[in-house]
């Protein structure tokens, strides 16, 4: 039988749920109309008032909110309580220059730790559980967002955090762990750790929740055979709140998003329409009970497709299919954000021509980067020593823009592949 | 006296070294020495030409990434205890060898070494000193 965290919510009648949005939308605009100079300013450059707005439906003439607006209100430009009444900040697992924080009030952490506890009610999670939570701790919202929820839902909460896969599996088996909480490469190490080791007998997990990374049909399947467990997913970014945003249910046909919480729309990523139900196109999210960091129509850029049909758990939330790509050029390696500019930046500064191709991989489940870098008559040498010491020291600056490992490959000039005579920046070789 | 090595930029690739060896064949450019260093990712493939002006201009034109290198040819005798003797007036003269290698084929009883240092000039020095002497281009059959 379906349970639930919030039942009088999560299964709300849809005109209780229009009534709640249409509330908390006019309330939030205002909010943020009276204390964040930034929204004022960009609402009446659009000639708009909080008197324009009168209900979800005229959520539309409000102006979109990008990353870019984030980065330039960095870092309290878009605070709209005192930061005295802040009690948390978490950033994204983003990259130098394009650091997003986000604050949140005691209420904020509140609603976010529900929105994670409906999750792990929603994958069997009771108070009798022993959660496992093996996403990091610290400023990404992983750790933190799953560790409240899963104390929210009364089960007891292992914070192991990620790394030390051979404490992981101790405690797996001494504690009896049943819902692991992790990205879904690093369930699928840990899977197949337990399986090399013969460990399977061992362990007692029933149910996983798996989120912050994109992964396939294929790969839930895999993870779910070698655990003997069913394997959910979950959305969230940190500039709405962290995973939660949406979560799935035992019909695993998609993530329920928590409207109570968030408006969902879907738009023409290039001409900014409002798109009907169930057709393609960018995610956009309105935070409609946030205090201290509320965003009106942040564009997500993850393309996805709502749906409404009804859904056999009983939950009247509005579905949103696993991010189906982007609509802009950003790369989610290892969990972190990746731009092909910055390594264009890199390159240039270190003498380098702008010719260069990232290919991506996902090896023993575990992403990989690598830079085809050509080399140029000016950058050649005859000492191996020389080209080894320009690789390292481009390895590194790469490490210091983009805070992961890129491997970097120096290849013959007008070796890297041009469709058309454009270069491919930018190969995804995961099957996702 | 110095030489031309042409030093060719190879990436790990099969069959980037057949393209070299089949261009300079076409182009009747002879190969005197040759010799690779590499990485497991690319390599520096070094060449001692029959024509070094000919080779560098043709792989050029095949769009190779190449620089020429002055390097020094010295004839040892071809027995026991020859290049023993050449690397210890080396060793005692403190001249640091970058990388050395061998010519292909022997004359009049003599083998010939490559070497690549950083100062040419006391390389000679150390040479005359103990009757040796660098190898001419026309001896080795390079122009």
């Amino acid at each position: 039988m379906e349970r639930y965290f919030q039942p009088e919510i999560e299964c709300a009648s849809r005109e209780q749920i229009l009534a709640w949005q249409n509330e908390r939308l006019l309330k939030q605009v205002k909010n943020v109309w009276d204390n964040v100079p930034y929204y004022r300013k960009k609402m009446q450059d659009k000639g708009l008032t909080p008197d324009d707005i009168k209900s979800v439906d005229d959520l539309h003439k409000l102006p979109f909110l990008t990353k870019d607006d984030l980065r330039e209100a960095y870092p309290y430009g878009l605070l709209a309580k005192p930061l005295s009444d802040c009690v948390r900040i978490q950033s994204t697992s983003g990259t130098t220059g394009r650091r997003v924080v986000a604050f949140y009030t005691q209420h904020d952490i509140d609603l976010w730790e529900d929105c994670c506890a409906r999750a792990i009610v929603a994958a069997g999670g009771t108070k009798d559980d022993v959660c496992h939570v093996s996403y990091g701790y610290g400023l990404f919202t992983g750790g933190p967002g799953l560790n409240g929820g899963s104390h929210k839902v009364g089960c007891l909460t292992l914070p192991m955090s990620s790394g030390n896969t051979d404490r992981q599996l101790q405690f797996m088996v001494d504690l009896g762990s049943t819902i692991l909480c992790c990205t879904p490469s690093y369930a699928a190490y840990l899977a197949e750790s337990i399986h090399e080791r013969g460990l399977r007998d061992q362990i007692k997990l029933k149910a996983g929740i798996f989120g912050a990374e994109a992964w396939s049909e294929e790969m839930r399947r895999d993870i779910e055979q070698k655990l003997g467990i069913k394997a959910y997913d979950i959305y969230g970014l940190t500039e709405t709140s962290g995973p939660g945003v949406a979560f799935e249910c035992s019909e695993q046909t998609g993530m329920h998003i928590n409207e109570d919480h968030f408006i969902a729309e879907i738009i023409d990523s290039d001409t900014g329409e409002v798109l009907p139900e169930g057709e393609k196109g960018e995610l956009v999210f309105t935070s409609i009970t946030k205090e201290a960091f509320p965003l009106l129509r942040y564009r997500t850029r993850d393309i996805c497709v709502l749906t409404r049909k009804k859904c056999s758990c009983g939950r009247t939330f509005v579905k949103m299919c696993k991010p189906m790509g982007r609509s802009d050029d950003m790369l989610i390696v290892k969990g972190v954000n990746v731009f092909p500019s910055q390594i264009e930046t890199v390159l240039l500064e270190q003498g380098y021509p702008a010719n260069y191709q990232i290919i991506v991989d996902r090896v023993n489940n575990s992403d990989t980067l690598e830079v085809m870098v050509e080399m140029t008559p000016e950058t050649f040498s005859d000492s191996l020593g020389k080209i080894t010491e320009m690789e390292k020291n481009l390895v590194a600056a790469l490490k210091a823009m983009l805070g992961i490992y890129a491997k970097v490959r120096l290849v013959a000039p007008k070796s890297i592949t041009r469709s058309e005579g454009k270069a491919v920046r930018v190969i995804d070789k995961r099957k996702i | 006296m110095t030489i031309h090595q042409i030093s060719v930029f190879l990436e790990n690739r099969a069959g980037q070294l057949a393209e070299i060896t089949g261009i300079l064949s076409e182009h009747q450019v002879d190969l005197r020495a040759l010799n690779i260093a590499e990485t497991s990712d690319y390599g520096v493939l070094r060449l001692i030409v029959s024509d070094a002006q000919k080779a560098s201009s043709v792989l050029l034109e095949h769009g190779f990434i190449l620089t020429m290198t002055p390097v020094t040819a010295v004839a040892v005798p071809d027995r026991p205890g020859g290049l023993s003797e050449l690397l210890r007036v080396l060793s005692e003269a403190q001249i640091d060898i970058e990388y050395m290698y061998s010519v292909f084929g022997q004359k009049n009883g003599l083998a010939y070494m490559i070497f690549r240092v950083a100062d040419v000039q006391k390389l000679s020095a150390a040479l005359s000193t103990s009757g040796l002497t660098a190898v001419s281009g026309e001896e080795l059959g390079v122009h």
